[in-house]
This record gives C-alpha cells, structure tokens and sequence, in this order.
C-alpha cells in the first residue's frame, strides 16, 4: 500500500461558489476517503422564529437560500396553512406552482451552467446562464425580484398575474423551449462531454436509497421519487411526470436535470390553462397551535420544514431539512474511489446548496 | 501599473451569505451583463486578485478563512462588501452566530446595497472599487518614491 495523503479542498475554492471543506484522503491520484466539514455559512437563523411573528417569518424562510427562495417561502407558508387548516384560494395555489416551477427552472439552468464550468466548457456556461436571464425576467415582471421574490404570503400570495401576462408567459415559453433544446442537446450528445461524465462518480440505486438521496441525485441513480407526486398545493390536479436514469454517474444526474426543464415548462403550461378566477389571498386571524411536518420538491430534491406553534403569535420550533444535507452522504459514497481531477464534477453532480444545509 | 485600472481581478468570497448575491455576482459576468468586457475577470486565488467582492454576514466560523483570502491578496487591494447582509447583518442580524458586517473583520472601501443586491449595482460597486484602486496605487507610488529618495540620501 502506497503511503496515503490528506489534501484539503474548500472552502474557499474556484468551482465552489459557496464555501465547504472536504478532506480528501489520497493514495496517488486516487480518493480513499472523504471528510466533510461545514458549517461556514450557519446563520441559526432557526431560532429567530421565537423573535418574529409567524406572518414576518416568511421572508426570514425565504432567505435560506437565493436560488430556492420562492419555493422555501411556499413551503414554510403551507405548514402554517396547514397547521391553522386555512383554506388557501385555488388561484394563490396555481400561482405558487407557476413560480414554484419557474425557480426549478432558473436553479436547473444555473447548475448546467455552474455544472459546465467545472468540466471547462465555459462557453456553455454562459449560453446556459443567458438562457437563465429569460426566467429571471419574467421573475422580476410578475414578483418585483430576481432572486428573492417575497411573493408568497400565509393565507395566499401578494401579487395577482393578469390573465394577458399569462398567456404572453406561456407563449415565450416556446422560444425558451427552443433555446433550452439547444443547449441540452450538447449536454446530452456532444462526445466529450460523455467521455468526462460517463462512469463517473456512480452511485447505485440500493446505496442512493439507503444513504437517503433525494431529488435529482436518487432520479440519476433510478429511484423514482418526486414529492410532487404527494399532490400539495395544485399538484394534484396537475400531471407530474418523473424522469429517471438508471446509470446513476455523473451524466444520468446532468440528463436528469437536462429533462426536468422540459417537464417544468409542461407544468408551468397546464397551471396555465387550468388556473382559474378569483381571490388570491384569504385574511388569516388567529395564531397557528399545534406541529406539521410540510413536505415539498425543491430544485434539488425533497425539503421538509417542520413548524410547531404554541397558539402566539410566535412558533416554539421551526426545524429546515434541505435536500443537499441528505445529498453529502451520498456524494462521499461517489467520491471514493474516483480520482482526484474528478472530486469538483463529481461534487458538483448532487447540486450542493450550501446556504440551504447549514441554515 | 496601469494595467490594474484597464483589466482589475476579482475574487468572491461568500462569508455566511444566502446565495442571492452570490448568484447575482456570477450573473453580472455571464453574458447579458457582460463585465469581462471591461477586462474584469474572476479569478479563483486570492494572490492573483485585486479587489475581494464579499457577501454574507460573516458567522464564527467564516472569520479565519475571510482574513486569509484578504491578507493573501497583493497590495493595493480593495474591498466590495455585497448586500444588506454584508453591511449590517441584515435580515439575520439578530442571529447568535453572525457578527453582522464585513467591516467587522476587515476593512471595507464600498457598499453595494440591495437584498439581494442587483447585477447593475454590483457592477456600479466595482467601477467605484476602480476609482479607490486607483487612489491606493497613486499612494503606494509616493509612498515608495519617497522612500527610494531616503535610501539614495543614506
């Protein structure tokens, strides 16, 4: 046995836009073991739920993270919902799915384009985050921000989408169709981006399933889970189609992404035609008293917000699990064994949000 | 050295931020805002930067790793504090892990506000990091004039 060394990867490194450490444990060029570390970017901002008003706290769950923004602000507000039974209106729910799914689709496009990056193709970097800026537009139109939208509020949502910008919503979705087609294309087919991919970083589908990967991570390695499927909010009147891959490397993660853009725009297109008239918010009285479990699909898989309140206007507990915290175990299963040059792609490969894990 | 004012590096250390700046800084450099058109390019090492685009709150944790990317950054070097967060704390502020501004840990030369903080106004920061880049260099410049001065007096 060759003599082993310990290299340190992170935190602050060029294919990480936000800070973790890894200690990689090498025999030569190849990995034998990862440790992780985080916590670099811990706010604890957890707690501030005993200093804000359950109705304040949205845009404090909002924060978690700026590329999942909305979709944390929807959950958060859905366990309150769900906690006082409040009745939110059918157009609030279409809404949120619309905005749900056109962060899905801005965060997809990020990561194909971060994702790009670490191989080196920086030119499809720029072409997927060019695509991006068309989403982030029609984000700003309908919200008043890019990032973070401050949309979502319990009881419903703050601003109305007029039935015009709809269809002229729907209908530019077929011109970003067309570019993401493009740009997935090469994804998918261009050769040496297959040579680099394939084989890499693989994960099977008993290991993704036991060391709890969720979202786009157990989808590359075959695990059909999708938590859209439990039918929240306006899913359940919506047909939610699940891609999977089988190979479980790093090019079934990246196809598995590549063809949920598609399955996003289709979402995005029946809330459209089914989204039907009326209120967008109900006043809500009263404080929330008693504990949920809310459940919902972020870009990067499964996210749970545990809420518990006391019948005041301030909850005990409020506890974020974020699909990435699942994702680490995994990604140190792929990491063993790969070689050094792989450790950023295949890191890169689960999609770490990092400001979502550390809270 | 007037290359520094034509083509200034940029590092971007995320110090306990939320991603949103983040994500707004790497988008001021794709092509719809385009800065590597004025010769701005993000570098990855600390020693090849001249200005450190910083975002985030700065938690306990954060402190060590945020002093040694600036302390490795060649003089002269400015600093561009991103968002709410990175000037006062923010919305998290009142966070027991959190100390609640760059200036806290190192010095600081521009603000750019916003929550999260806007591609344009990224940019406006760094163009107003260029000027203060600048006035730094004049100084240096000066500064080692007159100290050659002293050494061909002895």
């Amino acid at each position: 046995m060759s003599k082993q060394i310990t290299v340190p990867f992170g935190p602050q490194h060029p294919v990480l836009p936000e800070p973790i450490h890894l200690d990689l444990v090498l025999e030569d060029e190849t990995v034998v073991d990862v440790i992780p570390s985080i916590g670099y970017i811990h706010r604890g901002f957890e707690k501030l739920v005993e200093k804000r008003e359950f109705t304040d706290y949205v845009y404090i769950a909002e924060r978690t993270c700026g590329i999942c923004s909305f979709v944390h602000g929807a959950t958060y507000c859905q366990g309150i919902e769900q906690i006082m039974k409040i009745d939110v209106p059918e157009r609030a729910q279409y809404l949120r799915v619309i905005w749900s799914e056109y962060s899905r689709l801005h965060s997809h496009l990020l990561w194909l384009g971060l994702f790009a990056d670490s191989f080196g193709f920086e030119n499809l970097f720029m072409n997927a985050w060019k695509i991006r800026e068309d989403i982030l537009d029609v984000m700003e139109q309908t919200t008043g921000g890019r990032v973070i939208q401050g949309s979502c509020k319990v009881g419903g949502v703050r601003r109305d989408i007029s039935d015009e910008k709809l269809d002229a919503m729907a209908k530019d979705l077929d011109r970003i169709d067309r570019d993401m087609k493009e740009l997935t294309t090469v994804f998918l087919q261009d050769s040496s981006i297959q040579h680099r991919l394939r084989n890499v970083g693989v994960i099977s589908r008993g290991d993704a399933y036991h060391l709890g990967a969720v979202g786009p991570t157990a989808r590359g390695s075959g695990v059909a889970i999708d938590t859209r499927k439990l039918g929240y909010g306006a899913y359940d009147r919506l047909n939610v189609q699940v891609v999977t891959e089988s190979c479980g490397d790093c090019y079934s993660r990246c196809a598995v992404r590549a063809k949920e853009l598609f399955t996003s725009t289709d979402l995005i297109r029946q809330a459209v035609k089914k989204i039907p008239d009326g209120p967008i918010d109900i006043k809500v009285t009263g404080a929330p008293d008693g504990e949920y479990f809310m459940r919902a699909e972020q870009p990067r898989g499964e996210l749970v917000h545990y809420l518990k309140g006391n019948g005041t206007k301030f909850l005990v507990r409020s506890r974020i699990r974020t699909p990435t915290l699942t994702n680490i175990p995994p990604l140190i299963k792929m990491l063993q064994g790969c070689e050094l040059a792989d450790v950023p792609v295949i890191v890169l490969s689960i999609d770490p949000c990092i400001s979502c894990t550390e809270r | 050295m007037t290359y520094l004012q034509k083509s200034p590096w940029i590092v971007h250390y995320n110090a306990s931020s939320c991603n949103g700046c983040d994500i707004e800084i790497l988008a001021a450099l794709t092509p719809v805002f385009d800065v590597e058109r004025f010769g701005i390019i993000n570098t990855g090492n600390p020693k090849h930067a001249d200005i450190l685009l910083c975002t985030g709150s700065v938690n306990e944790q954060n402190k060590v790793p945020l002093k040694n990317v600036y302390d490795q950054m060649p003089e002269p070097k400015v600093v561009v504090a991103i968002g709410i967060c990175a000037a006062t704390g923010g919305i998290f502020r009142e966070c027991y892990n959190v100390s609640g501004g760059i200036d806290k840990i190192i010095p600081v030369d521009v603000w750019v506000p916003g929550c999260a903080a806007r591609p344009e106004s990224i940019i406006d920061g760094v163009v107003t990091a260029l000027g203060i880049l600048e006035q730094k260099r004049l100084k240096m410049l000066q500064k080692g004039n007159s100290d050659s001065t002293k050494v061909g007096e002895a």
